[in-house]
């Protein structure tokens, strides 16, 4: 072939390869991008399955999606037009009837329904798995017990499809805590076949797994990078999902998860910074709805064992130099839900979270400084920490508090915290000032108080806090709760929440909102107490 | 030749064993606690304790060690704990994501920066050599995420002409089946011209941006060389004979100051598979960079102790291939000598 020739066949071939459109084009592909959810975030999860050990908050979306608990909430709508979890209302969801009796709670299971195998649930499915998440320990043995669920003992199969709670005590969160994700419902036989004999619940498998009778399934899992969730079209806990598929991508980058947005290539996005959020929503292109966390306050915390926050005065000062609407403005862009300077004459209310009375005000605060004993402010620079995961928030706020503190004469240095040590600091309860954040999944101000107030070992009482007096109240109301007591359950809420904001350990600052932005074709989201997407709910139009 | 490369293969072993040691001992001195992270939020510290026997840093470091050189000899670099998957699957299919993208990006340095260094040297001090300077100075001062960042924004956002920053391949497209692990030619095996060009298509800014941030070193270098070359006897002889300029610059300055060149891809190689963590990062590339760093900030050991192990294996075998191609270049290099 002579060279000329060659190159005459040469461009031949390139314009036949470049003929065919792309596939995206073809109908099959629009097809299934029109029932195909992208979502992009900046994490994902490092295990399936949320009884494995340090499944990380990403696992837990995975596991809400492809497993089923016995019952769910129902949903009501808030003001705004948000569909928002009812946390007094329940739904069935693999169970088709709940009978709660005076000391245990009877599920009968819904007959038709199947894993994703194909295999019918049982009762004795059920039992294991509870038995599983009471036994494996660590988080979901922990958030079980917080119901009051801990022994295997309790939980009894009546029949192939009757199943039976016992209580040990009577709990109000005992339900509301069947509803959470921990206790969800795994195909047993197939993971104890591959269970080993150092593995007896199977963990291993279940870590890239999801062997659930929900929704969806797992179909393809690539740590840091991507999950392919498909639908599950036998799923019998509700109405079948209008998505076929989820993909789920990991879009480190801020700035390209808004870019994906913006030019409509991604779905749903969750995680942007709130600046971002700001802007989009006043542009208007993009579907934006914010919710305050339930139950969640970031806070500025202050070690009240040592010196020099055991001063109850000092904290106080402190309280007093917080530049709270600037942290708002500036480092929220106002999507957050103010917890501080309430009118001086509002009673205390029966709810949590509600805001505190203090506000920002530098001559009380240096006046206080001076009572507590510092008349000349405190030159020694105390460290303010904060967890790096978070830095986006915490960052700013940090910054703010400490050019304010160094006004009143409180000299800080600023302590960066990779989210890999995050907890481990906590857990040593030495860090003398920091920020950090508490949500529950239970919507209860006794279980707020419960984890963060309580002199127990909790380590979200990261004040290192212990009162007495407040461990009576709270226990007072958790008491009062369970037998139905009005009256006593209100004097004690009040109680323990005017002792919080009398001694001052914690100083609440605002309640975070989350932020979900969706192109407008998107409808059908829906706030859960775990604050992450439930697929089964979306439509994409 | 086969000797040559025999005696290095071997004289690679200790250095291997001193990154072994090396690493094992850095990210036993990582702060943070793996089983204070794993063991999750709410953990009291004998859950923290059941975690750290499970994970069995309880036992003496020298013991640890042992068990990890052993698994090491079995071809097991161990369980990431962050992502649940073993170490050498996880690399295995990573690096050639990182190998392609870095490969692409060096072709594309190379087929801008040695015309260039080529042009600037024939005529120093000239518009052309000016560029030369500035072209390579703003790419080499610009941080490559930067540069990534700029890309997206400019040919993504505002002009939609590349495809979104979503990785190797657009989500709606099958990878090509797995022969090399390099999507470009997969899909050329596959014969499936779709998913070639797609994946070229997002190849194409990363590559581009590690381009960029590499064109300084090798446009600079090829200049020098090709400075000194030109001004040495057998090139004036050349011209004093009348042989047309393409045949005194190429065929005889260009083949003398290539060796020069070749180093510095070697050094501009190496230092690109780490820039890549951060184009990785921009781009959602699934690579080893992004793979070893996330590894990194969850005081996972075993990740990082592979991605090391692998880099170290990586240059020994990069330097042990420039070593060769000296020889090829220039018959008067000996090596064995």
């Amino acid at each position: 072939m002579k060279r000329r020739d060659f190159l005459k066949s040469m461009t031949a071939v390139t314009a036949a390869a470049a003929v065919p459109a792309p596939a995206v084009w073809s109908p099959a592909k629009a097809q299934s991008r029109q029932e195909t959810l992208l979502i992009v975030s900046e994490s994902g999860p490092n295990n399936l399955d949320i009884h494995g050990v340090g499944t990380n908050v990403p696992g837990y979306e995975v596991s809400w999606n492809c497993y089923d608990r016995l019952i769910s909430h129902e949903m009501k709508t808030l003001p705004n037009g948000t569909p928002y979890y009812d946390k007094e209302k329940f739904k069935p969801e693999l169970a088709e009837d709940m009978n709660v009796g005076d000391m245990s709670a009877t599920f009968k299971l819904r007959k038709d329904a199947v894993f994703q195998d194909g295999t019918p649930v049982t009762a004795n499915d059920v039992k294991w798995s509870f038995d599983r998440a009471v036994t494996v320990g660590g988080f979901p043995t922990f958030q079980m017990s917080a119901g009051s669920l801990t022994k295997p003992e309790q939980f009894v199969v009546v029949d192939d499809h009757t199943f039976r709670v016992d209580f040990t005590k009577k709990d109000r969160l005992t339900v509301p805590d069947l509803a959470v994700i921990v206790p969800c419902i795994l195909n047993s036989e197939l993971v104890k076949k591959n269970a080993t004999a150092q593995d007896p619940w199977g963990l291993e498998y279940t870590k890239l797994n999801t062997v659930g009778s929900g929704a969806f399934k797992v179909t393809n899992w690539t740590a840091g990078s991507q999950v392919v969730l498909e639908r599950h079209d036998n799923w019998k806990g509700g109405p079948l999902p209008k998505l076929k598929r989820v993909i789920w991508r990991m879009v480190p980058d801020a700035g390209n998860r808004r870019a994906l947005l913006e030019r409509g290539d991604a779905d749903v996005s969750y995680d942007l910074p709130n600046k971002d959020f700001s802007e989009l929503k006043s542009d208007g292109k993009l579907a934006i709805v914010s919710t305050p966390y339930s139950n969640g306050i970031q806070y500025i915390g202050m070690n009240v064992q040592h010196p020099p926050f055991d001063n109850v005065k000092l904290r106080y000062a402190v309280a007093y130099a917080i530049p709270y609407q600037k942290i708002m403005d500036a480092v929220l862009y106002g999507l957050a839900k103010p917890m501080f300077g309430a009118p001086a004459d509002k009673p205390t209310e029966v709810a949590w979270p509600q805001p505190h009375k203090f506000t920002t005000d530098l001559a009380k605060a240096k006046a206080l400084l001076a009572e507590a004993g510092y008349p000349n402010g405190i030159p020694d620079p105390i460290t303010i920490s904060f967890d790096l995961g978070f830095a986006g928030v915490n960052e700013p706020t940090c910054v703010l508090v400490q050019e304010s503190l160094q006004q009143i004469g409180i000299a800080t240095t600023i302590n960066k915290v990779p989210g890999a040590n995050w907890r481990t600091e906590l857990t040593k309860k030495t860090m003398p000032l920091f920020t950090n954040v508490f949500s529950g999944w239970l919507d209860y101000p006794e279980y707020f108080f419960y984890w963060c107030y309580h002199s127990g070992k909790s380590i979200f009482n990261t004040m290192d806090y212990q009162s007495p007096q407040i461990d009576a109240f709270i226990d007072g109301a958790r008491a009062a709760a369970a037998t139905g007591d009005k009256a006593s359950y209100d004097k004690d809420v009040k109680d323990f929440v005017d002792l919080a904001f009398t001694d001052m350990p914690r100083i609440p600052l605002y309640q975070p909102y989350v932020n979900v932005a969706m192109q407008k074709n998107i409808s059908g989201y829906q706030y859960w107490f775990h604050r992450r997407l439930d697929y089964r709910s979306f439509v994409k139009a | 030749m086969l000797t040559m490369i025999l005696k290095r293969l071997l004289m690679a072993i200790p250095s291997l064993i001193g990154v072994v040691i090396v690493t094992f001992l850095l990210t036993r001195a990582l702060p943070g606690d793996p089983a204070a992270y794993f063991a999750g939020p709410a953990a009291t510290p004998q859950a923290i304790q059941e975690v750290r026997v499970k994970l069995g840093l309880d036992k003496p470091l020298i013991v640890q060690f042992g068990h990890y050189v052993v698994d090491l000899v079995h071809g097991n670099l161990g369980t990431s704990l962050t992502t649940g998957q073993p170490v050498a699957t996880e690399l295995h299919n990573r690096l050639p994501a990182s190998a392609e993208l870095t490969l692409l990006g060096l072709i594309v340095s190379i087929v801008i920066a040695v015309p260039l260094g080529i042009l600037a040297a024939t005529k120093p001090n000239s518009i052309l050599d000016h560029a030369c300077r500035i072209v390579s100075t703003a790419g080499v001062s610009l941080p490559v995420f930067f540069t990534g960042l700029i890309l997206v924004y400019v040919f993504y956002y505002l002009l939609g002409w590349a495809p979104a920053p979503l990785g190797r391949i657009d989500v709606f497209y099958l990878p090509p089946p797995q022969v090399t692990g390099f999507y470009l030619i997969d899909s050329l095996i596959a014969r499936d011209g779709d998913t070639f060009i797609a994946s070229l298509k997002q190849l194409f800014l990363p590559a581009l941006t590690l381009a960029i941030f590499s064109l300084a070193p090798i446009a600079r270098m090829t200049r020098a060389s090709m400075l000194a070359v030109l001004s040495s006897d057998f090139v004036r002889t050349a011209r004093a004979s009348g042989l047309s300029a393409y045949t005194v610059i190429i065929t005889y300055a260009f083949r003398n100051a290539m060796l020069p060149v070749i180093t510095t891809l070697g050094m501009v190689f190496s230092f690109l598979l780490g820039a890549n963590v951060l184009v990785e990062k921009v781009f959602a590339w699934p690579g080893i960079g992004s793979y070893a760093v996330e590894a990194l900030l969850a005081s996972d050991f075993a990740p990082v102790q592979g991605f090391v192990l692998t880099m170290a294996a990586l240059y020994v075998a990069l330097n042990l291939l420039i070593d060769v191609l000296y020889g090829v270049v220039d018959p008067r290099v000996r090596l064995e000598a």
